[in-house]
């Protein structure tokens, strides 16, 4: 087996890329990506302690996450998609008021 | 999982976590981020989490991502490339702040591991039947708020999208 401490590293290293990719891009999109992949290595954390104590309740956890980051990128989107029509961009620098 | 197979695992999902943020190209992105999706999906299968496994091919990697895609075939690829930094300064100093970030995790990391004994998790731990049974009786009540959310969120894009369009109908 894996030892835990393992995965537990590996997904600190992920989420500080997607953390730096937040920081770097100014891409809205690809901005969203990176929250995408810091919430996945949140997931892959509790997935591992979940293995780690026999317990079960890691693992619905990770489900209503999986959720919320669902319901997350449909509004996210359509908000990007809005902004584009509005603004014809995604780069987030332009788009620093909040009127309409 | 043996060892080496987990670290050809971790070393093709730093790849790809990296794919995702340097590529120049959003698309690319996009595919970098399927690819490290799937990779973590095994991850998930490797740690006896069958059913959340499935669930994040599912719904990561067949939803999110074509959502993704999706959006960024309608804008057209040449808005969502980055033409100009408006920030000189940034670059370096985002770099450095995730530096710094990463070695205070690893700090309390290594001084909180080793002290884990050998996982107890049983192989079929994360099947359907295991994993249906406590979502369904004890965490039954946040089980159906999530429900309650996926339909906000659903009125909400549907909101969005159509507001959008009866202003340009009207004007």
């Amino acid at each position: 087996m894996i030892p835990t401490s393992y995965i537990l590293l590996l997904s600190a290293i992920i989420f500080t890329i997607g953390a730096v990719g937040v920081l770097v891009r100014r891409n809205a999109l690809i901005i969203f990506m990176s929250i995408e992949m810091m919430l996945n290595s949140v997931n892959l954390t509790l997935v591992a302690l979940a293995n780690q104590w026999g317990n079960l309740t890691g693992q619905i956890f990770v489900f209503i996450v999986i959720a919320v980051a669902a319901v997350e990128v449909a509004v996210g989107l359509a908000i990007i998609m809005a902004i584009v029509r509005h603004q014809d961009t995604t780069n987030i620098d332009e788009v620093h008021l909040l009127k309409g | 999982m043996n060892p080496i197979s987990f670290f050809i695992l971790a070393l093709l999902a730093l790849i790809t976590a990296l794919g995702v943020i340097l590529s120049k190209n959003a698309i690319y992105s996009a595919l970098s981020l399927l690819a490290h999706f799937l990779i973590i999906a095994l991850m998930y299968f490797a740690l006896s989490a069958q059913f959340l496994g499935i669930v994040q091919v599912i719904v990561y990697a067949g939803a999110i991502v074509v959502l993704f895609l999706f959006v960024i075939m309608l804008i057209g690829g040449e808005i969502t490339l980055e033409t100009h930094e408006s920030r000189p300064y940034a670059r370096t100093a985002a770099v450095i702040l995730g530096a710094i970030f990463l070695v205070g995790l690893l700090y309390v990391l290594a001084k909180n591991l080793g002290g884990f004994p050998e996982p107890m998790g049983a192989p079929d731990a994360g099947s359907v039947q295991a994993v249906g049974g406590p979502l369904y009786t004890t965490y039954l009540l946040p089980f159906e708020l999530a429900s309650v959310l996926l339909l906000a969120g659903m009125l909400g894009g549907i909101v969005l999208a159509l507001r959008e369009r009866k202003r340009r109908s009207s004007t």
